[in-house]
């Protein structure tokens, strides 16, 4: 059953490897053997929000290239026994990936885990191509704003014509997933609507990630935001997006913060 | 009496008519070019003379029995199967040529199975169907003739017709119509929201639509060398 998914939106700091992080918690969470695969070499950043950095000593590249063996790049995490990284690159660039060598080490990665998420870097040059080469399905990272929208338009055209299973004939199964949402701008049209941006993009709906100061505060000590904060309300979405992944049926909603008595309390006070 | 007893049945020769439609060639002066159009013919419908008998009406040249030899050779060449010739004395033919024919009625040829591979050759696909969104950074380039997408046009996409543009969906990125100097081309969509509308080299982009029209079913055409936009339905 193994899966190979793409994380990936075209523009960048849409939150890509927010997403591959916390989606790959949530899916070891429930038991399944997760690999996330920074492919922004370069410009690596999965195992900072991963709280791995410490441990890099083989990447990528240096499977790719055969100078190191999967099991030795492979980093195991620390809260999470189902969950491994294999980290990306700092010192060389995107050139150094090539398609025999991306496509063995994922069919080797296929062979060892469930999921093999991919964290594509942003653009559509070779590291975003090599990273939704191989892919199975697509989550498409998208924020509520017209250039987003039209970046992951590109990417899905990409998706469908690129990729391995598209040259075969076959689709690549995609999901919209659409974060820094925030329900009160959105109604008040500072912001494209959720329905917006499926009538542009035309592609199903995975989940909707609420703009929340927890998100940033996961990365900043190095813990994927479902494991963070598993109550707040960004965890929350993720962990109904990774139920549908596994095709589970959960009613869309937009998951807000949780409001206690006092916090009521204050907030009108406060207005 | 012995030679009668060894044939005791004696096998009756019968004569049948029966007629069959064959095509005429008439060759005309001059040949060579007539020979020519002959080759056109069969590098259109490779096969359309294959088993069909074939008569020569030579009533309108006038050919010594060299130029018939040559003729008939030429033919054969082509793989046409020459059955009988007609329209000249019967002493310019020689016992090796195909006999002569007289009293051919003219009828009309049923056009049938051989005909229609042929048809198929001649007839290039004149429009083109896509059932799918086209999404931003791709292009579609048809100058065959109109192209007709079940689906948007995303921002940043392109799509060049030689002919129309129909667009089942929203039309927000480029469209450009009639590039081969097709005027009469039109631009449909069932949302217009495009970022420029081109037909036979006139265009207007986004900020010369007329707001009003944004978001609405809309068509545009060429009138002289201006381009209405106007509401559909």
């Amino acid at each position: 059953m193994s899966k190979v998914l793409v994380v990936t939106s075209g523009k960048g700091g849409v939150g890509k490897t927010t997403t591959t992080a916390a989606l790959g918690a949530a899916l070891a969470q429930r038991g399944d053997k997760v690999v996330v695969v920074d492919f922004d070499v370069g410009l690596r950043n999965l195992d900072l929000v991963m709280g791995a950095e410490r441990r890099v000593v083989f990447d990528l590249i240096n499977v790719v290239q055969g100078v190191a063996k999967l099991p030795q790049a492979l980093i195991r995490d620390k809260r999470l026994e189902n969950l491994w990284l294999l980290p990306a690159s700092q010192t060389r660039d995107k050139d150094a990936l090539t398609e025999e060598g991306v496509g063995s080490v994922i069919s080797d990665l296929r062979s060892r885990f469930d999921w093999v998420i991919c964290d594509s870097p942003a653009g559509i040059e070779r590291g975003a191509s090599m990273a939704m080469r191989f892919a199975d399905e697509a989550v498409i990272v998208t924020n509520p704003e017209v250039s987003s929208v039209r970046d992951s338009d590109r990417i899905i055209g990409m998706l469908d014509s690129k990729t391995v299973r598209a040259e075969r004939g076959e689709r690549v199964e995609k999901h919209i997933l659409i974060t820094r949402y925030d329900p009160a701008r959105a109604s008040r049209g500072e912001m494209l609507t959720i329905d917006d941006i499926l009538e542009i993009l035309a592609t199903p709906l995975l989940g909707i990630i609420p703009e929340s100061q927890d998100v940033l505060k996961a990365s900043n000590v190095g813990t994927p935001v479902t494991l963070s904060n598993a109550d707040g309300a960004p965890a929350r979405a993720y962990m109904d997006a990774a139920k549908r992944l596994c095709g589970e049926n959960i009613r869309m909603s937009v998951p807000s913060e949780k409001k206690g008595f006092m916090d009521r309390l204050l907030r009108r006070r406060a207005a | 009496m012995e030679a009668a007893a060894a044939r005791p049945q004696r096998q009756l020769v019968r004569l049948r008519g029966r007629s069959y439609v064959a095509f005429v060639f008439v060759p005309t002066v001059p040949i060579v070019d007539w020979l020519q159009e002959i080759d056109a013919t069969i590098a259109r419908s490779p096969g359309f003379f294959v088993g069909r008998p074939v008569v020569v009406d030579l009533s309108s040249v006038d050919l010594s029995q060299s130029g018939i030899t040559h003729l008939l050779a030429s033919l054969q060449e082509r793989n046409i199967r020459v059955l009988g010739v007609e329209g000249v004395e019967e002493a310019r033919l020689t016992p090796a040529m195909p006999p002569l024919l007289t009293g051919g009625r003219a009828c009309a040829i049923e056009q049938n199975a051989p005909k229609k591979p042929a048809a198929k050759i001649d007839l290039k696909p004149t429009s083109l169907l896509l059932e799918h969104p086209v999404r931003s950074g791709q292009t579609v380039i048809f100058p065959e003739g109109d192209v007709t997408i079940l689906g948007s046009v995303g921002s940043g996409a392109e799509v060049v017709a030689g002919g129309s543009i129909h667009v089942y969906g929203a039309l927000r990125g480029r469209a450009m119509a009639g590039v081969n100097g097709h005027s009469s081309a039109r631009i449909y969509c069932q949302k217009i929201e495009a970022e420029l509308l081109a037909i036979d080299g006139f265009y207007q982009t986004a900020d010369d639509i007329d707001a009003a029209l944004r978001g609405k079913p809309a068509q545009a055409w060429l009138q002289g060398n201006t381009m209405r936009i106007t509401a559909l339905n």
